[in-house]
């Protein structure tokens, strides 16, 4: 037995001050620039007017919705167009739980992303017997089932659909606090509560990617999707990890979509399952910003907004626009514009790979374990 | 009406369904890639079509005769200068840029001919039947059915008979090694599409022949290729046709009992194959 | 006169690997040349590059005194080089024939190469030309992947390790063809890891290792140690 062998340690966390990190300077500088920008939004609803509080609602859940899907497709590979089944039921069971069980409509939230959940099983059942482009049009056949389903549901407006009873928004959990504590209107009231719960979402839904990623689940999911055979042969339950995130997944979007129609009050089938406003604008944010990373969506959702605001007006000029531009970044620059940043700067905010930190440097006169 | 009249009815569609596929069938078959864009470059020609009925006065299967090459052009042009660059191990790139296509041409004919519905007039033949016995079945939806049986014959016999269905053959099972016999993939593929933009000119004079279309018609219009190929199993276009066939009867069989069911019902049959036997009724064994 | 094929300091890289580092061979009419090495010298990377599925710098590779390094595959076969692949590759939906027909798809000219003639000279692909050709045995396979190869009537054959995975008197088969091959007309080098083998058939034979070429000449010059200092590295007597 060699000499050395009893000081080695099976941690990864050796002596010598060896030790795996994730942290880098410019991340943990920007962890305190995201904390004092996470804190003034929570202060905006008193800052701001309602116009900007409503677009800044809107930026926050597609950032929400767009991190879910970067998770699935970048992540996780699994390129999903039918992510607006998950918004679709989320949003009907919003809708169900107010108007047919006369729920609070914050408390329907958390449950309308259950049900959205419950209902992710069959389709990953279904789904994951179809591979690469297949399984993406299958994701699409069965939102499109979602979507005629609920339409055929007649107590809650059928094809044309329904809207909320305005007591049910106006006497939501948290409103009266609010009118009297600062005196809001119950419609501003009702909007910042739900600003409020965006805020959360978007902030939670980053949090937790950026810690699956730097857990062993996230190494795992790499692997996957990195080469997955390999990573099986190394004993990652591949097929285990990808429903997990595909569950979860489900369960934030229907999340989202709860949230979504309870501001919009108003939900139709055919809105609610829609593929442009839930698949196609979600794709293209995450696509534009830079796929398979955290950072990509946040840069795309701004974009997104900006183009919105200024271009919406041009209709089909500005959708062909954005189909072109979703072209030309997936050929010529497929790690989006983020991934253009990066390559110069080589910034990560997030960073996640794991960095060996810490060691002394030794000068061995011979190499190997042997010596 | 008569079971046998919808079964029949549903056999037929199922012709114009297999025609929606075989485009799509080929060009996976050859090169792994599934255009997103498929149903809507089908829109595109049924515009095409008309087009060129209303400009130059022909009629409808003679514009589709012209359309034919045109499609062709452009299907080659857009895989060799597109979707070429796409191809490769990650799955990501040709369904980011077919789906980017397929907003593309859904706006573009937004634009250009708004979103009213159309219809491509085939005078007397759209009413005409022919009587079988107790039932009638329209003389459209034969030729469509025709069609497509003609269409399924043509492109077994080019696939295996000649020397191009060699070349495709051997690029489908390795592209390095077809380099090696003097065979070019990327002319290779972009025949491949070309040829399927062509059979996507015949179905979309049928398709525009038969009902009203818009420019948004094309996404439905890929769901039902895509049912039709998964149904009947990879790899074989007579599986295919089988496939159009079985989904083509679920929907008549549902419009039957409910008009509001009929494309609900599609989506089960498909659903209902998928769980039972996923890799379709007639899979290609080697697969 | 130029030589049939050349290289000229070729250089070839996977990525960022780089597997050869300035080989110099050539080839010239009527020769069969050989080059022997273990694995991973370099020697598939050397085929692979002369016929084109390796891109290099146009000057690195000659034919006829003309730049052909930087030309595809197909481009390649069109000249008259066909490779016979590492493995077989052969087209597993194609039957024996088709892939036969197949490699005449690029280039398509008269020469002593047909079908008729290529049953000729391997009888049991005639009995089994209908049968997908995957489905034969490994000797037979490689009989069909060079009968392929020579369906373009090549005036240069690379052969890579045709003995690969075969049983020795499979092997002795198919090299028995090999003088017929060369009497009709076509240049060859093969690849081989079977030392003895190759040595048998060529007229020069060169060795490598580690993506240099370490031993040139014909066969009669080298004794065996000279050949395993060349192929291993080290001196015979230096190795447990």
């Amino acid at each position: 037995m060699t000499p050395g062998l009893e000081t080695m340690t099976t941690e990864i966390e050796a002596p010598a001050g060896w030790r795996v990190e994730t942290r880098t300077r410019l991340s943990t500088i920007f962890a305190v620039i995201s904390l004092v920008a996470v804190l003034a939004l929570t202060a905006a609803p008193f800052l701001v007017s309602r116009g900007v509080i409503q677009d800044l609602f809107f930026i926050l859940t597609m950032l929400a919705l767009a991190q879910n899907w970067n998770l699935l497709a970048g992540y996780a590979g699994l390129i999903s167009v039918g992510q607006q089944l998950f918004v679709g039921c989320g949003a009907y069971a919003l809708f169900g739980l107010v108007i047919l069980a006369g729920l609070d409509p914050i408390l329907a939230i958390p449950l309308a992303g259950l049900f959205a959940m419950i209902i992710a099983v069959p389709t990953a059942f279904f789904a994951f017997r179809l591979y690469g482009p297949y399984f993406a049009i299958g994701t699409w056949v069965i939102a499109e089932v979602g979507r005629l389903l609920f339409a055929q549901w007649k107590m809650l407006g059928g094809g044309t659909g329904t809207s909320l009873p305005r007591e049910a928004t106006r006497e939501m959990l948290g409103i009266s606090l609010l009118q009297d504590w600062f005196g809001m209107r119950a419609s501003a009231a009702a909007d910042a509560l739900a600003y409020w719960l965006a805020l959360a979402l978007a902030a939670l839904t980053i949090v937790f990617v950026y810690k699956l990623l730097r857990s062993k689940q996230g190494l795992g999911l790499a692997a996957v999707r990195d080469n997955e055979t390999a990573a099986r042969a190394l004993g990652v339950d591949a097929r285990k990890l990808k429903t997990a995130i595909y569950l979860l997944t489900a369960f934030l979007t229907g999340i989202v979509g709860a949230l979504i129609y309870l501001q919009k009050a108003r939900i139709s089938p055919d809105a609610a399952f829609s593929l442009t406003d839930w698949t196609a604008y979600v794709v293209f944010i995450v696509v534009i910003g830079g796929i398979g990373t955290i950072e990509g969506p946040i840069l795309g959702v701004i974009i997104f907004f900006l183009l919105q605001n200024a271009f919406s007006n041009y209709g089909s000029w500005y959708l062909m626009a954005l189909g072109g531009l979703a072209i030309v970044t997936m050929l010529f620059a497929p790690r989006g514009l983020w991934g253009l940043i990066c390559d110069r700067t080589g910034w990560e905010l997030f960073p996640v790979r794991r960095l060996l930190k810490g060691g002394p440097l030794r000068q061995d006169d011979k190499g190997g374990p042997n010596g | 009406m008569s079971f046998i009249d919808t079964l029949l009815q549903g056999v037929l569609l199922g012709g114009l369904y297999a025609l929606f596929a075989a485009g799509l069938s080929l060009v996976f078959g050859i090169m792994r890639l599934v255009n997103l864009a498929h149903g809507d470059l089908i829109v595109l020609a049924a515009f095409l079509i008309l087009v060129i009925v209303s400009t130059l006065g022909l009629d409808p299967f003679v514009a589709a005769v012209v359309a034919a090459p045109l499609m062709f052009a452009l299907g080659w042009v857009l895989q060799y200068h597109l979707l070429n660059r796409t191809l490769g191990k990650d799955i990501l790139p040709p369904l980011l840029v077919t789906f980017g296509l397929s907003i593309v041409i859904q706006n573009g004919l937004l634009e250009g001919f708004t979103a009213d519905s159309r219809r491509i007039s085939a005078g007397a033949l759209e009413t005409a039947s022919v009587s079988l016995g107790n039932i009638s079945a329209g003389v459209m939806p034969l030729i469509t059915f025709a069609s497509a049986i003609l269409v399924i014959v043509a492109l077994n016999q080019l696939i295996y008979r000649t020397a191009l269905g060699l070349a495709f053959r051997a690029t489908s099972d390795d592209v390095v090694t077809a380099s090696l016999m003097g065979i070019r993939p990327n002319s290779i593929f972009a025949i491949a599409t070309g040829l399927a933009m062509v059979i996507v000119t015949i179905a979309a004079l049928y398709l525009g022949t038969r009902a009203n279309f818009d420019p948004t018609a094309g996404p439905a219009r890929l769901i039902y290729a895509f049912e039709a190929v998964i149904i009947g199993g990879l790899g074989s276009l007579w599986g295919t046709l089988a496939g159009g066939i079985i989904l083509g009867i679920a929907q008549t069989v549902g419009a039957a009992i409910n008009p509001e069911w009929q494309i609900l019902v599609g989506h089960i049959a498909f659903l209902l194959v998928l769980l039972f036997r996923p890799r379709g009724l007639f899979p290609r064994a080697a697969d | 006169m130029p030589s049939l094929v050349e290289t000229r300091a070729l250089t070839a890289f996977y990525g960022d690997f780089q597997a050869i580092f300035g080989v110099d061979i050539r080839l010239d009419a009527g020769e069969t040349v050989a080059v022997i090495g273990a694995n991973g010298a370099g020697k598939s990377t050397l085929m692979r590059s002369i016929a084109g599925i390796i891109t290099n710098r146009a000057e690195m590779i000659l034919h006829r005194g003309e730049p052909i390094g930087a030309l595809a595959a197909p481009d390649v076969v069109r000249r008259g080089i066909a490779l016979v692949p590492e493995g077989r590759k052969l087209f597993s939906s194609l039957t024996v024939e088709e892939n036969l027909q197949v490699g005449a798809y690029g280039r398509s000219v008269d020469g002593p190469w047909t079908l008729d003639s290529i049953y000729r000279l391997f009888p049991i692909l005639k009995e089994r030309r209908r049968n997908p050709a995957t489905a034969l045995s490994g000797g037979q396979q490689q009989m069909v992947a060079i009968g392929r190869a020579l369906m373009s009537n090549p005036d240069i054959l690379l052969c890579d390790e045709l003995s690969l995975g075969l049983a020795p008197v499979v092997i002795k088969d198919i090299y028995a063809a090999f003088s017929k091959i060369s009497a009709a007309g076509a240049a060859i080098i093969i690849v081989e890891q079977d030392i003895a083998q190759a040595l048998k058939v060529a007229d020069r034979v060169y060795c490598m290792m580690e993506g240099r070429v370490t031993l040139s000449g014909q066969p009669a010059e080298f004794d065996r140690a000279d050949i395993h200092a060349a192929y291993f590295g080290a001196e015979p007597n230096e190795l447990h």
